[in-house]
């Protein structure tokens, strides 16, 4: 069941909505494809990029109104090696010290925020702190109820709670871990 | 000049200075022969297998500068199996016991062990310059060493190396006395160090020139060397991550301004985009932008720095730039000698950074432009065809489409005429890599008109032995040829073995060469090593000369067979 009223609490509007819509899969925003989303995300030995689509309340339900905003990001799950994508040996041709370099440094997460038009992608490497990252998220998504995002318990209050999904497909409330 | 005495030729001589020209000197006479190789100071040795320590220091008693090369090209990209070879070791080894005052050591894709490093710190009182690029073996220990005990060290220049860091001592290893610091380069260590010996070290080192610091230097350690070298000429940015609205920030502005000597910048080896105004003020003077390994720096960020960059002449960039972004560098950078754009996907070609389109803009736009690494997604025969109308100057051209036998997307023609029309207005190209769907006719070109060719490397390319014939045949400077996935075989690789003599070397990998082929040329050239790679499980090397040979690496040496190969090496 969709809610097409705007709940603003988003633990209510979590109990109040089915299993089947909190189930959350991998795959693009809007496609149906979860199956190439999952060979995607894995599909870059050592890049730190894992593509949930937030499903919650969406899939055709989806009005702009009628959902709950949260502020999303998509943890990075631990690099697997990739099935999909056959790799020759060697190529292209760039050194293995450079290869490791853009692995290393280029941890790009996808962000979501429901009710905006597109996701949006940030380079973690980019940010010292979590209020850095939050930040930014302000300037990405242009927050109209523009609280200041400080990280607070879900039940208490109506605010826009950073939330991210971890490899074990947990929902977790970001602050928790040290930035490093 | 057998008229004058020898003091006067060897005075003459010493205005030649290049490798070349100094070989060419020494071939004249017994007489010149003599006189020039007990002034020659600088050797370069292009393959550490052709010639042993041992006749180099009997042939140049008065030896100070050596530069080693070790393992082949393809090493580069994981083509070599570990402990190939190119250990120095033999070679600190014969020069420490030998009176050999040696002042500077250059290697290349070398294995260097941290025993290597301390014997060579301790053997030669006026040791001044280590630079090591592609090499592995060593740890921060072998380090330490060099800064501890060369008292009158200039240059420390680590490049890409993988190094084993033992965390943060080697840098307090530099004695209080030592003053003498032109260069230092360890943006390649990863581990911690001491940032306050390192401010210290900065502090005491008046002629510091080239500092380029690893990835765990923060900004504001940054804004304190430069405060203490302000007259640096070239700057590595270790990590440039702040708040552009603290105190720290503000003080770096005001610092950077101070530094007009700069004229070479790279690093941002961890980069916070809205920092990179700060940098605005010295891009004026750059004549060397190295930005490959900048995370995070979109197109845009790019583009904003590049447009101050007016005298720009080498630029190393990442494909994030974009078509657009280049076409801003075509506008701006008139002054360009060098692009190379890496890729900053390398494993999905999905992402269509670049394309033919950025290249023809700057070509267009950078009429000095002679040497050109460009890693893209596609590439048209119309485009290269308009590069080779815009640009005649090249030395230097490598172009790798990341999709490796990508035809023309728009003719689905092989690449033949783009390729072949720049080797054939370009004629004083030196070094050209070949990549996207080939057929043999691009060898025909290449033959027919690259007559300065030194450096070929070739991938997924050609139709037949014709291919590699039409190479061997036309191209009379050819020294290197490397070759992988591509169907040339016996017939080629026997049709002028004399060939290999005039040749540092030759590589080919997944082609179609026999053992039988391979042991045929070994016997027929007693000069030359010709090495087989072989990794499988057989190691029953009396198998059918039928047997397709994997990967063979052959060479011309005056020393014969070298006495450090690994077990999956065979020497026929």
């Amino acid at each position: 069941m969709v809610l097409k009223e705007e709940p603003k609490s988003p633990e209510s509007d979590v109990t109040s909505m089915s299993f089947e819509e909190t189930k959350l899969t991998l795959g693009l925003p809007g496609e149906g494809r979860s199956s190439a989303g999952a060979v995607k995300c894995s599909a870059k030995r050592g890049f730190v990029e894992t593509v949930v689509d937030l499903k919650v309340g969406s899939s055709g339900n989806c009005m702009p109104g009628g959902r709950d905003d949260t502020t999303t990001v998509i943890d990075s799950g631990a690099g697997k090696p990739p099935p999909a994508k056959e790799q020759v040996v060697g190529w292209p041709p760039v050194r293995s010290s450079r290869k490791k370099a853009i692995n290393e440094r280029f941890r790009y997460v996808k962000v979501a925020m429901d009710g905006a038009p597109f996701l949006r992608k940030v380079n973690l490497q980019c940010y010292s702190s979590y209020n850095q990252l939050l930040k930014d998220f302000d300037n990405l998504f242009d927050c109209s109820n523009k609280e200041e995002s400080k990280l607070m318990d879900v039940v208490k209050r109506m605010e826009y709670v950073p939330t991210y999904e971890d490899k074990d497909n947990d929902w977790m409330l970001v602050g928790d871990v040290p930035w490093k | 000049m057998n008229y004058f005495p020898d003091e006067v030729v060897e005075h003459v001589f010493d205005f030649i200075t290049s490798h070349k020209d100094r070989n060419s000197v020494s071939l004249v006479c017994k007489s010149w022969y003599k006189i020039e190789r007990y002034s020659r100071q600088r050797v370069f040795i292009g393959n550490c297998y052709s010639i042993t320590p041992q006749r180099l220091i009997a042939r140049f008693p008065g030896l100070k500068s050596l530069t080693l090369k070790g393992k082949p090209h393809f090493a580069d990209f994981n083509l070599v199996p570990h402990d190939w070879g190119g250990f120095v070791d033999p070679w600190i080894k014969a020069l420490a016991k030998s009176r050999i005052g040696l002042e500077e050591l250059r290697l290349k894709r070398m294995v260097v062990s941290d025993d290597s490093l301390e014997l060579l710190s301790k053997s030669f009182p006026n040791f001044k310059s280590l630079v090591l690029v592609s090499c592995e073996g060593f740890t921060t220990d072998g380090v330490a060493a060099i800064a501890a005990n060369c008292r009158f060290l200039r240059e420390l220049d680590l490049q890409e190396n993988e190094v084993e860091d033992h965390r943060g001592h080697w840098l307090s290893c530099f004695p209080e006395s030592c003053t003498s610091l032109v260069s230092l380069n360890f943006a390649c260590l990863k581990g911690e160090i001491n940032l306050a010996s390192l401010e210290r070290l900065v502090a005491r080192s008046p002629n510091l020139k080239s500092l380029r610091l690893n990835r765990v230097v923060p900004l504001d350690t940054l804004q304190k060397l430069l405060m203490r070298a302000p007259q640096l000429v070239d700057l590595g940015i270790g990590s440039y991550v702040d708040d552009p609205s603290s105190e720290v920030f503000s003080k770096l502005k005001a610092v950077i301004q101070l530094c007009n000597s700069i004229r070479s910048l790279s690093g941002f080896l961890e980069v916070a985009p809205c920092c990179m105004s700060a940098i605005y003020p010295i891009c004026e003077n750059l004549t060397f932008l190295n930005l490959s390994y900048a995370p995070g720096l979109q197109g845009n960020d790019l583009t904003k720095l590049v447009q101050h960059c007016r005298k720009l002449q080498r630029l190393w960039i990442l494909d994030c730039i974009g078509d657009k972004g280049l076409g801003v560098v075509a506008s701006t950078c008139k002054e360009l000698q060098e692009l190379r754009v890496f890729p900053s996907d390398p494993f999905d070609a999905g992402n269509a950074a670049v394309t033919e389109e950025g290249l023809v803009l700057i070509s267009a736009g950078c009429p000095k432009l002679n040497s050109l690494l460009y890693f893209c997604h596609q590439m048209t025969n119309a485009a290269l065809i308009t590069v080779a109308k815009n640009c005649t100057n090249f030395i230097r051209f490598r172009l790798c489409i990341l999709d490796p036998v990508k035809a023309d997307p728009v003719t689905n023609q092989p690449l033949d005429e783009g390729f072949g029309a720049i080797v054939r207005s370009n004629k004083s190209l030196k070094r050209l890599s070949l990549s996207g769907l080939l057929t043999d006719q691009v060898f025909l070109y290449i033959g027919m008109y690259a007559k300065k060719l030194e450096m070929l490397s070739i991938a997924f390319a050609g139709d037949s032995n014709k291919g590699m014939l039409y190479v061997l045949n036309g191209c009379k400077k050819l020294r290197k040829l490397e070759i992988r996935d591509c169907p040339f075989g016996d017939v080629a690789l026997l049709e002028d073995m004399g060939k290999y003599e005039t040749m540092r070397s030759l590589w080919m990998s997944s082609c179609e060469v026999t053992l039988g082929a391979c042991k045929t040329l070994a016997k027929k050239m007693p000069s030359l090593n010709v090495e087989i790679i072989n990794e499988s499980e057989q190691l029953e090397f009396s198998l059918d000369d039928r047997l397709l040979v994997d990967k063979m690496y052959l060479y011309r040496t005056l020393v014969g067979h070298r006495k450090d190969k690994p077990e999956y090496v065979l020497l026929l």
